[in-house]
């Protein structure tokens, strides 16, 4: 009795927690212009959706953007990793620490503001007309990716045998070749993981890329969000069907890699 | 005194020395202006407990730290400034340190791969190092599919592919259990002996030490305490810390009358020690088994036993004489309450000069005490 | 001792360096924008013109705590019964708790307006047994559910986290000590997972009382603090009011996540990340 009352309860936070996705997947194959009336099955958003060529150059720039930034989080922040394990000062790795954290913690918004303030600070004094643009997007992306590679490659360091490293350099490797050969292997799941994250969650953004981007380059979420403000067709839900696809395969791709790597281990 | 010098002729020369080194960590001192040489060919173990700088040495010969002050030397050649990976020294870790991202074939190989030996050499002195760690057939297996003892085995064929003149050994055999631990006990020892090279290992377990080494080394607070073989360190310990730190021992305040003379426990023994200035202060070190249990009127010295413990080779008896309480082993039988003798012969009497350590050790008066400070050992090794 | 080579240093220079431009630095841009006049001057009128955003500060903070408690409520039987489950079974479970907060926020909410607007799904529904239409969008209600609805996945996380954590013989230790089963939730359980709860307030109340799209869609004219930055900063182009606006937004986060990190006892289990 007491097990059913409990089942029921969960069963209706998932029913809510679903519910406009639902609502999104249902009315993208609406055969009408309503996304709340339901006429008929169709899929002419979905055709509508890939032959228009703004929404085509939105997700190629999404893309571009979430690939790059990805990479180049990927690669400072894994040096940064690194570096911040190796550090043996405690002042000075509680302030890496903080500033790390830093922009998890902050809302969005005031990142977001703050840093379209520098890139105009810095546009004014060097007398550009329109300090925002793809690369000032690029920067801030990569600000808000760090943080997620770091935080995933520091753990792994962390359980990697400190020894393994010196076991590397004592059987005649450089410290370069031990590093390649033997440290950067086992951290690579921390890696992988740091950088599918970052990738979606520069995918996903948008409060911050809303501030810090420049006119010329429009993002999926920019581009749902200017939908939004006007009444909204079925094709911006064929979108986010679209997306949201990507994103659990994604997902998936992840989660059956730790669930493999963990059995490795076991 | 000092076995490890050069002056016994039929010692080798030196391969390993260390001269007035001295580590700091955070303002600590982690080795005090620490001298050792180690002869080629010898195994030699540095013993202590978690802190005494057992391991640091090791990481100064391995060249993972540098000394603060002091060098050290291989071969007669200064090897301060030369990395780890320049050094013909190889390590057995801890825990192993095997790569998980080979295989076992790979792990031993990865060293002659480093040094770009052509394939077929390394096949062969894989498959060489496999038969001598008895892991033939082993080459494809993943490290994580292997056992304990196996992944020891992997790490001492990883080390010695690369012919090292000086193997050193981190506690390898902490992480099994007892009965895989004597057993690899023996095979190192075997390996150590058939191949001739210089063993540096690192242990706080006092009986491997004794029935492995050539030459102990016995550590405390980053100084060398005593060095010297097996059984001089049993049978002639340098200081109180010596003494209670290698096997049980009565450690009794006494004084030396004269040459061979020497009165502790309110009466006056015949012994074999000399050397000492007339009425000197002393430490006198009984071990337990020298003692005998014999009937009070027949006793050098006359007690009461306050506890008896039995042990299955032999009891273990607590006897109170004049407050200090005595540890003796016997295999006869007596019971709590009962008025007994000891009889000491000269040659179980061994003194020592005092040293910082006096009055630390010796009584086994209180177990709770030595319980205390047991589990407060057991914390640090947590760290 | 342990002395860092040259190349270990190098390795956490582009960071250090990307960290101080891109963080450090543009938070002190934010406080002198919200000390300066468009001309670059000094001046405390944007500080001054802060009061007359009270109001919506507090109405911010209201709605955000309001929505950040009811999330509490229910994330905490959802971990608890979630974390009795068989690993394989939770595994999947909190999968589906993350799974929706990968849906761009902006469809989700877009969505619940189709779903709670005039003409929308639930009134069509009631509509067929005649029932007069609620008015739900426009609401703070609304606003409350968009929090909540948003964030709740913050909010099991970490509570889950340590829920499951607890190891199960101390349960069963107090048991055997005699604990019924609410002084086991009150006297093991609940302090136990406190820093989870800990964690878990913090991240749902921070994304909360900053939102500005929640309440656009779901509230209608309802205005919070991040509808007051966007529309400095989005439409009427006055940087300095809407960095004013920003910092006073920051330091009360900070004040708050020091409050909730003094509450914690330091305790950072439940962090996730």
């Amino acid at each position: 009795m007491k097990k059913s009352i409990g089942n029921i309860f969960l069963a209706l936070i998932y029913i809510i927690l679903y519910a406009p996705l639902l609502v999104m997947v249902f009315f993208s194959f609406n055969e009408a212009k309503s996304t709340t009336v339901f006429t008929g099955f169709s899929l002419k958003w979905y055709a509508e959706l890939f032959s228009s060529s703004n929404t085509m150059t939105a997700l190629r720039n999404t893309l571009v953007l979430a690939v790059t930034s990805a990479l180049i989080a990927t690669v400072i922040g894994t040096a940064a990793a690194v570096y911040m394990y190796n550090v043996r000062s405690r002042a000075w790795k509680a302030s890496l620490d903080m500033v790390t954290n830093l922009p998890m913690m902050n809302p969005e918004i005031v990142t977001g503001v703050s840093m379209m303030l520098l890139f105009v600070f810095v546009g004014r004094l060097l007398g550009a007309v329109n300090s925002l643009s793809f690369g000032t997007l690029l920067i801030a992306h990569v600000t808000f990716n760090l943080p997620y590679v770091i935080l995933n490659v520091l753990p792994k360091l962390n359980q990697t045998d400190p020894h393994l490293a010196e076991a590397a350099l004592d059987l005649g490797s450089t410290p370069m070749q031990a590093f390649f050969k033997v440290t950067l292997p086992s951290i690579m799941p921390g890696i992988v993981s740091g950088m599918i994250m970052a990738f979606t969650m520069s995918l996903d953004d948008f409060v911050i890329s809303y501030y810090t981007t420049g006119s010329d380059f429009q993002t999926l979420p920019l581009m749902i969000f200017a939908m939004t403000k006007k009444t909204v067709k079925p094709d911006m839900y064929a979108l986010s069907s679209v997306i949201f696809l990507t994103v659990l395969v994604l997902l998936l791709i992840v989660n059956i890699g730790q669930i493999r790597q963990e059995k490795k281990d076991q | 005194m000092d076995n490890s010098n050069t002056t016994v002729p039929e010692k080798k020369k030196n391969i390993v020395e260390l001269k007035n080194i001295t580590v700091r960590f955070d303002g600590e001192t982690i080795l005090d202006d620490l001298s050792l040489s180690i002869g080629d060919g010898e195994f030699v173990t540095l013993l202590g407990s978690s802190g005494c700088g057992k391991t640091t040495t090791l990481r100064l010969i391995a060249g993972f730290l540098e000394p603060d002050e002091g060098e050290v030397f291989f071969d007669s050649k200064s090897m301060n400034g030369v990395p780890a990976y320049k050094r013909e020294v190889n390590t057995i870790f801890q825990r192993y340190a095997l790569f998980p991202n080979y295989n076992v074939f790979e792990n031993i190989a990865y060293g002659l791969r480093v040094r770009h030996v052509p394939e077929a050499e390394i096949k062969e002195r894989v498959q060489e190092m496999l038969t001598l760690v008895n892991l033939e057939g082993f080459g494809k297996r993943p490290i994580t599919k292997l056992s304990g003892g196996q992944q020891q085995r992997v790490a001492i064929a990883r080390a010695l592919v690369l012919k090292p003149k000086v193997l050193l050994l981190d506690e390898p055999l902490a992480a099994l259990d007892l009965k895989l631990r004597k057993d690899m006990q023996q095979e190192l020892k075997n390996i150590q002996k058939a191949l001739g090279i210089t063993f540096v290992f690192v242990t706080h377990d006092q009986e491997e030490a004794l029935s492995m080494s050539d030459t102990v080394v016995v550590m405390n607070e980053g100084k060398i305490q005593q060095i010297g073989s097996p059984i001089d360190i049993y049978n002639e310990p340098e200081n109180a810390f010596v003494a209670d730190f290698i096997g049980e021992s009565n450690i009794l305040d006494g004084v030396m009358k004269a040459d061979y003379r020497a009165s502790f426990s309110g009466k006056t023994f015949d012994c074999l020690d000399s050397g000492f200035a007339p009425n000197e202060p002393v430490d006198v070190v009984v071990r337990p088994e020298d003692v005998d249990i014999v009937t009070p009127d027949k006793g050098m010295l006359q007690g009461i036993v306050t506890s008896v413990t039995f042990l299955g080779v032999h009891f273990e008896i607590i006897v109170d004489i004049g407050g200090f309480k005595w540890m003796i082993q016997t295999t006869d039988e007596h019971h709590e309450g009962e008025e007994v003798g000891l009889f000491i012969e000269p040659d179980a009497i061994h003194v020592m000069k005092k040293s910082k350590y006096s009055g630390q050790f010796g009584d086994y008066s209180s177990f709770s005490d030595e319980m205390d400070t047991m589990s407060v050992i057991e914390d640090e090794e947590d760290e | 001792m342990k002395k860092k080579t040259l190349g270990q240093q190098l390795l956490g220079a582009p960071y250090v360096v990307w960290a101080a431009l891109f963080v450090i630095v543009p938070l002190i841009i934010v406080v002198y924008y919200a000390f300066t006049d468009a001309g670059g001057n000094f001046t405390m009128d944007n500080i001054a013109k802060l009061s007359e955003y009270k109001e919506v500060f507090w109405l911010s903070i209201e709605y955000s705590f309001i929505a950040t408690v009811i999330c509490l409520l229910v994330s905490y039987p959802f971990a608890y019964l979630m974390s009795r489950k068989r690993e394989s079974t939770q595994r999947i479970m909190m999968m589906l708790v993350m799974l929706p907060m990968w849906m761009n926020l902006l469809i989700r909410t877009y969505s619940w307006m189709n779903i709670l607007e005039r003409n929308g799904l639930i009134n069509n529904f009631l509509a067929l047994f005649g029932v007069e239409p609620l008015k739900m969008i426009g609401t703070p209600g609304a606003v409350i559910f968009g929090m909540i609805y948003n964030y709740i996945p913050y909010m099991i996380l970490p509570i889950y986290t340590v829920m499951s954590k607890i190891d199960v013989s101390v349960l069963e230790a107090a048991e055997d000590l005699g604990s019924n089963g609410f002084s086991k939730l009150r006297r093991i359980i609940l302090p136990m997972s406190m820093p989870g709860v800990v964690s878990g307030f913090t991240m749902v109340f921070v994304p909360s009382v900053s939102t500005f799209y929640i309440s656009q869609k779901l509230g209608g004219k309802i205005m919070l603090i991040g509808d007051a930055i966007e529309k400095q900063i989005q439409s009427l182009y006055n940087y300095n009011l809407g960095a004013a606006l920003s910092l006073v937004l920051m330091v009360m986060i900070l004040i708050c996540m020091a409050l909730m990190k003094k509450f914690a006892g330091d305790s950072n289990d439940g962090l996730i990340m």
